[in-house]
């Protein structure tokens, strides 16, 4: 009976001395630190950072340690530990086309201006387990490139974009007024497509996965090509108040997706591609294009299709994207729930006594 | 820097001692709650929407509560905690310790000693006075949202004072099993106007909502929304003439302090059917264990 005799609290102080035992693992073996998961895990913590809305890898490193490498328990305590950092302002929107890139791609065109810049990915590597990590060694150096990267990398949208054969991006926000905050204001519905990219953005990389492709099985196809994939470093710029203009105050690894989606245009439109969009931080490409057919999909609205999918459906999709609320909701089922359920019992075996069974057991 | 209230300080600001600022939440935080529940103490049973913050811990443990309880705790408050009816069960003893953590209240075990009480699906057998606020722990604070899942609907539905749908389902309920089956979490009617949740606490304890002494406060994290009861509000269970509202009864008493009118736990003691029934609220019940033995040495 872990609830009914006293001793509640001697029990959890023990259960987290253990934890913290198991966390350690064997003595024998050397503690890992939060600067090699920092370095050698760098996938884990960019999508620490990304579902947990916060751009620290050394904070994201702490947490994937802490939490024994449960993705989501990190998300939650860098969520959690966000909640009291007060907040100085809002960034310059960031400028993805200058960005510093480390690999961009696009599946549309062989080849286009500036080249198909594979950076570091698993996609063209077969998967078999190399034996060769298992134990450590002088790991091969990549040789830098003879000729840098050409300066100019058009966005491939934007080349479409100057055809008139996709649709225009949204208008950037108007500076004065502000998009809608996710982190300050209750989600309301119906919600604007910031105020669900930010919602996507921060979502659930399984979730959104399983939103994605089921637009490609058919619920809300929308028949998407990977316009463009970037990947690289951006300048974050902010506004001081007493300044009166933007200074650079450090660089952050951002993905970017850009869909490109089939419409066949209407009365009003004519025929054009539409658009798709998904950003994260770090190296999260699986993320980003997820978010990107997610985000399409719920544009139903806006292009005046027909909703008849889950991944179309705004109240569905950003009210269970959340994987902090989802796993504290599905796991509160392990806290003690006995006095309801009193009630339930109670009330059957009422029922059924009513109803002449049980008249035994009740007697 | 501390803000001076009736009969008790909100501290604000870092503490160095803790490591916090008062009760975990930044101040801005804390206004910015303090405000829905305003408004929901002036609409009773409205649910406010507010800007709920991510915890420490996890969202359907307690969030909601765990933000009101921060907001409107003052230095001289004393704290009382409980899941189940009980002190000692593991979420009621890891809610107490934030507090005691962040903000170095005083807690209690002891109803009649509390100023704040948090709870989780019960409302303490004691009658609570105009000097104490209830703050209720609640998972999905729409009554109507097994009925309908979608909150523009359902928001709709209590503009219009559109509770047909709720009739329905105890309706169906009678002509189904002969009872209204609903156990807990049994909706009611504040101040003739707003369907509401009650939180997930038996329909026993229903009737103590009614006219209660003490403000009711309801906090959901998760979905974001605020609700409250002031003093001597009415709150009635919803039910039908021919099919009024009941609430369970035990053919035992309490098998510790033998009372007859608490809500039981039933206690498995063995693999054979062996099984005992004790009071949920386990401070009203060692209180009338220790009141029978002092009667008991007189």
């Amino acid at each position: 009976m872990y609830v009914a005799v006293k001793g509640g609290e001697r029990a959890i102080d023990n259960a987290h001395r253990l934890l913290a035992e198991r966390r350690r693992g064997d003595r024998d073996v050397a503690e890992l630190s939060v600067e090699q998961i920092q370095q050698q895990l760098p996938l884990a913590v960019d999508r620490v950072m990304t579902e947990g809305s916060l751009y620290d890898r050394e904070l994201a490193a702490l947490a994937i340690k802490q939490a024994r490498g449960d993705t989501i328990e990190a998300v939650f305590l860098i969520r959690a530990s966000r909640t009291t950092m007060p907040r100085f302002g809002s960034s310059k929107p960031i400028n993805t086309s200058s960005m510093a890139v480390d690999r961009r791609i696009s599946a549309t065109y062989k080849d286009i201006p500036g080249g198909q810049i594979l950076g570091p990915t698993f996609d063209y590597q077969h998967r078999l387990l190399d034996f060769g990590l298992a134990k450590p060694a002088d790991r091969p150096v990549a040789e830098p490139a003879e000729t840098p990267l050409d300066e100019n990398l058009p966005r491939v949208l934007e080349l479409l974009n100057n055809e008139g054969l996709i649709e225009q991006a949204s208008e950037p926000a108007d500076e004065n007024t502000p998009p809608s905050d996710l982190t300050r204001d209750p989600l309301d519905f119906p919600a604007d497509r910031a105020l669900r990219l930010q919602n996507l953005a921060r979502g659930d990389e399984g979730f959104l996965l399983a939103m994605g492709y089921s637009t490609q099985r058919g619920y809300a196809r929308n028949h998407a090509f990977g316009g463009e994939i970037r990947i690289g470093s951006v300048a974050v710029e902010f506004e001081p108040e007493e300044l009166g203009f933007p200074i650079e105050i450090g660089e952050i690894m951002v993905s970017e997706c850009e869909m490109i989606n089939q419409f066949t245009g209407s009365k009003k439109a004519p025929p054009q591609f539409t658009r798709g969009y998904g950003l994260a931080f770090g190296q999260s490409e699986r993320k980003v294009m997820s978010m990107a057919l997610v985000d399409r999909a719920l544009r139903a609205d806006e292009l005046g299709e027909e909703k008849v999918a889950p991944a179309q459906d705004e109240e569905f999709v950003l009210s269970h994207s959340d994987n902090v609320k989802a796993t504290g909701f599905v796991e509160h089922l392990k806290l003690p729930h006995y006095v309801d359920f009193q009630a339930e019992l109670e009330l059957v075996r009422r029922m059924r006594t009513e109803q002449g069974i049980d008249q035994e057991a009740a007697e | 820097m501390s803000i001076t209230g009736t009969g008790g300080t909100f501290a604000t600001g870092y503490d160095s001692g803790t490591g916090y600022n008062f009760a975990y939440l930044n101040e801005q935080t804390k206004r910015m709650i303090r405000r829905a529940l305003m408004k929901a103490v002036a609409i009773p049973g409205y649910q406010v929407p507010f800007a709920s913050r991510e915890m420490p811990m996890p969202y359907g443990w307690g969030t909601g509560g765990v933000q009101v309880t921060a907001s409107i705790l003052k230095t001289n408050d004393v704290l009382k905690v409980i899941d189940q009816g009980a002190d000692d069960t593991t979420n009621a003893v890891s809610i107490r310790q934030f507090f005691e953590k962040t903000a170095q209240v005083a807690t209690t075990e002891k109803t009649t000693d509390a100023t704040v009480i948090q709870t989780r699906h019960r409302i303490p057998e004691q009658e609570l006075d105009e000097n104490q606020i209830l703050v209720y722990q609640v998972p999905i604070p729409e009554p109507l949202r097994f009925l309908e899942p979608r909150e523009t609907e359902t928001r709709k539905m209590h503009a219009l004072e559109e509770y047909g749908l709720m009739h329905v389902k105890l309706y169906e309920d009678i002509s189904r099993h002969g009872h209204i089956a609903t156990t807990y979490a049994y909706p009611v009617l504040v101040e003739g106007r707003y369907v509401m949740d009650p939180s997930p606490t038996p329909k026993f304890d229903n009737p103590k909502m009614d006219d209660m002494g003490a403000l009711q406060l309801f906090g959901a994290g998760r979905e974001m929304r605020i609700y409250a009861v002031p003093p001597w509000t009415k709150v009635t269970s919803l039910d039908f003439d021919d099919h009024p509202f009941e609430i369970q009864k035990w053919d035992q008493a309490c098998a510790l302090c033998g009372a007859e009118n608490a809500y039981l736990d039933e206690v498995i003691l063995d693999d054979q059917g062996g099984r005992m029934f004790c009071c949920s609220d386990t401070d009203y019940c060692r209180a009338r264990q220790e009141n029978a033995q002092q009667e008991a040495a007189e």
